[in-house]
């Protein structure tokens, strides 16, 4: 099991990353592998870096690599558009999604999932076999057919806009998923309706990144690996008994490990 | 390369892009070779005289023409509005220019080809075998309308549908009872020279408690770049009846500013209905600013009878500078105004547009929904006017006005004006401005929508309260005319 372990090639490998926007360096060297059918949690106090790894990763214009690399299936994605490193598999699940006023829900998810399609070399759907696909995941997250026919996020509640968010994931099946923070702002019912999606939607030959900093989350989805994350780097990593630990005693610690260093 | 730099060329991409999107080359900038007669420069008693009597109208119509050279006289150009362009020389432009024909066409076949053509190639075909089979167009070629279709089919059902030169020879006492009557010579200034020297333009005359049976569309196209297109519509519904009717325009590139005041004047009688469209894409001038046309429009809708209603939709896209302001007055009880605005400037465009709803009958309604879109270096104001009589008791009117800016240079205005002297009333005015932010193109793109698309699919959204209103033939061509790819992202 150990050697086979080894050859299975990793689904993202992130290599000594050093990233910064306007002159602020803000990632100093991540490295962190994940291969598929794996789980990860990326925990750490506001600031740490998380949200801005996962934005990078995503391609978000504001961010520049200034060393290190970002490999999805051994290819470099660093010259990829946002939009290509979507439709090659990479999903972020926003902290915050965005409300696009006047852009139907539903026409906004068919063009996603027919880009990805077109990606993955499958037949573009019609409005109506969309229609039949979207019915099919809304069960996931247990939304009403009522959101997509809405402006995207318009007028949804925190945990409307989660869930929207994990029907997009649903529908774009992508190769790795990076959720950040999709646990912040939902009452414990939401949280439970999020997280089993996530779960029914995992599988092996996918991976997912679960930010967060909080245990509630992975009370629901037990990680495979926990990392902690301070000043821009991963300073720790372990089982998901790392949460626990992490949960009892805080992240003070983490400070001091950073002033040691 | 430093960091900022990188940033900044990023920001410049996305920049271009949107440029790009927004700035597709114009299509209809071709010029067809044709021999024309043209009058010479400049404007005077005798000119006027002279387009009159080559049209050999009555003398009322003579009179009407001088009175109105008499009025233009004593007006001054407008300056209020927030334009800014080089002084026009109106002794520098040529009132009256034609395609050479026979002096009678008795059906199409006599039309010159060259003429066909040009509608052809502007998706306007005429010819019986090739003619759109829901709409009725009649098409304007710089001075003189060409062609009227279907208009057998509708005079079945009495519906007049011809060029107005027609209608002055056929039809003069409609003519004489009603031109002008909406929008007198003395309104404004370029109401007072298209009352002057006004070559042609449409004629619609629907009698009362008919449905016209086909939507009614006139084709405006400039193909002379020195003389000026001053055309006239007068659309008159009779008690009971409704007509929806479009208008499309297009112009050559030239890079001379060739100027077009128009007029168009609308009259519902009781419970009568028109509906409106505008799809206007006058060569707007190169990325410089030179050239394009130089858009000066009075158009208003008087909603004389009870229950009657006047909507106007208009997607506005060309034209180097745009003053229009097509507006309602509602007299009769209960009558509805509507105004629906779509106006997209980029480069050096420069756009003053919006409408006036004058409130004189009890109980009467208008909405007004502007959409103004600014890009590159342009500036595009809403100006309105909302005013309630004194005997306009239970009056309503409700105004959204909002602007989106795509870059960082280009400049949005609105300027809602609001009198109301019935204390039992209702105005209710909205106005927003956005950005198409980096954080929802971001989201778009983080989902495998190209740039490009989540562009057209932020625009299609922020217009598609007025897009909704237009007729359901001309909402594909509003896209196409927006230049903007917008097929298929919205539903």
């Amino acid at each position: 099991m150990e050697s086979k372990k080894e050859i299975k090639q990793p689904l993202l490998k992130i290599s000594d990353l050093f990233a910064s926007t306007d002159d602020l360096t803000i990632l100093k060297g991540v490295n962190i592998k994940i291969n598929s059918g794996e789980i990860h949690a990326i925990m750490g106090r506001n600031g740490c870096g998380k949200s801005t790894l996962s934005k990078i990763i995503a391609g978000h214009p504001s961010y520049k690599i200034t060393s290190g690399k970002i490999e999805l299936c051994v290819n470099d994605i660093e010259p990829l558009e946002p939009e290509e490193r979507a439709q090659s598999g990479i999903f972020l699940g926003f902290q915050y999604p965005i409300e696009i006023p006047g852009v139907s829900n539903l026409e906004f998810l068919r063009v996603a999932t027919n880009a990805r399609r077109k990606f993955q070399k499958k037949d573009e759907l019609d409005t109506f076999e969309f229609e039949d696909l979207v019915k099919e995941k809304l069960d996931i997250v247990k939304m009403d057919s009522a959101f997509l026919s809405r402006s995207i996020n318009q007028g949804f509640s925190g945990g409307e806009k989660k869930r929207n968010e994990i029907l997009q994931m649903a529908l774009l099946e992508p190769k790795i998923a990076i959720l950040d923070e999709t646990d912040s702002g939902l009452d414990i019912d939401a949280l439970r309706i999020v997280a089993s999606g996530i779960k029914k939607i995992a599988n092996e030959n996918s991976g997912i990144i679960l930010i967060t900093h909080y245990q509630r989350l992975l009370d629901e989805i037990k990680p495979d690996y926990v990392h902690v994350m301070a000043d821009g780097k991963i300073i720790k990593t372990g089982d998901s008994n790392l949460a626990l630990e992490l949960e009892k005693n805080g992240y003070d610690w983490t400070d001091e490990f950073i002033n040691k260093n | 390369m430093s960091l900022i730099e990188i940033n900044l060329t990023q920001t410049m991409v996305n920049e271009n892009l949107v440029d790009n999107i927004v700035s597709e080359p114009y299509k209809y900038g071709f010029v067809t070779e044709i021999e024309s007669e043209k009058i010479s420069k400049g404007i005077n008693e005798d000119i006027v005289r002279l387009i009159s009597s080559k049209k050999n109208e009555p003398e009322y119509l003579l009179n009407f023409r001088l009175n109105a050279f008499k009025k233009w006289k004593e007006l001054q150009e407008p300056d209020w509005a927030d334009l800014g362009y080089d002084k026009i020389d109106y002794q520098d432009i040529i009132y009256y220019s034609a395609p050479k024909q026979k002096d009678k066409i008795k059906s199409l076949d006599e039309v010159d080809p060259k003429l066909l053509e040009t509608f052809d190639k502007l998706g306007i075909p005429l010819t019986e075998q090739k003619r759109l089979t829901n709409v009725a167009v009649d098409a304007v070629f710089d001075s003189v309308s060409i062609a009227t279709t279907f208009k057998e089919q509708l005079a079945e059902h009495g519906v007049i549908f011809c060029s107005i030169s027609e209608a002055i020879k056929d039809h003069s006492d409609l003519i004489e009872k009603y031109l002008g009557s909406v929008i007198p010579a003395s309104d404004n200034y370029f109401a007072a020279l298209n009352s002057a020297v006004f070559s042609d333009g449409s004629f619609v005359y629907i009698p009362k408690n008919v449905t016209c049976p086909m939507d009614l569309s006139s084709y405006f196209r400039i193909n002379s770049g020195d003389s000026g297109q001053f055309e006239r519509t007068l659309i008159i519904a009779e008690e009971g009846s409704s007509v929806s009717y479009l208008e499309g325009c297009t112009a050559p590139m030239f890079d001379t500013n060739t100027l077009h005041a128009a007029v168009v004047e609308l009259i519902a009688l009781d419970d009568a209905s028109i509906k409106y469209s505008t799809v206007q894409n006058w060569y707007a001038g190169n990325e410089q600013g030179v050239g394009g046309i130089f858009n000066f429009v009075t158009k208003r809708g008087k909603c004389i009878g009870k229950r009657s209603k006047i909507s106007w939709s208009q997607v506005e896209t060309g034209s180097a500078i745009t003053w229009k302001y097509p507006s309602c007055i509602l007299i009769g009880e209960e009558s509805i105004g509507e105004f629906y605005s779509v106006a997209l400037t980029n480069n050096l465009q420069q756009a003053d547009t919006g409408t006036k709803m004058i409130h004189i009958g009890p109980k009467t309604k208008s909405t007004i929904v502007s959409k103004g879109i600014s890009a590159g270096h342009s500036s595009n104001s809403y100006r309105g006017l909302v005013k309630i009589g004194s005997q306009a008791k239970g009056a309503r009117n409700y105004s959204q006005c909002d602007s989106m800016l795509i870059g960082d240079k280009a400049a949005a205005n609105t300027f809602p004006y609001i009198q109301s002297q019935q204390p039992n009333s209702e105005v209710e005015h909205e106005a927003s401005t956005c950005r198409i932010s980096e954080d929802q193109l971001f989201y778009l793109q983080s989902r495998g929508i190209e740039f490009e698309e989540a562009v057209s699919m932020m625009v299609s959204g922020f217009c598609r309260d007025v897009f909704n209103q237009l007729p359901m033939e001309f909402a594909a061509e509003a896209d196409k005319l927006l230049s903007l790819k917008l097929e298929g992202s919205v539903g």
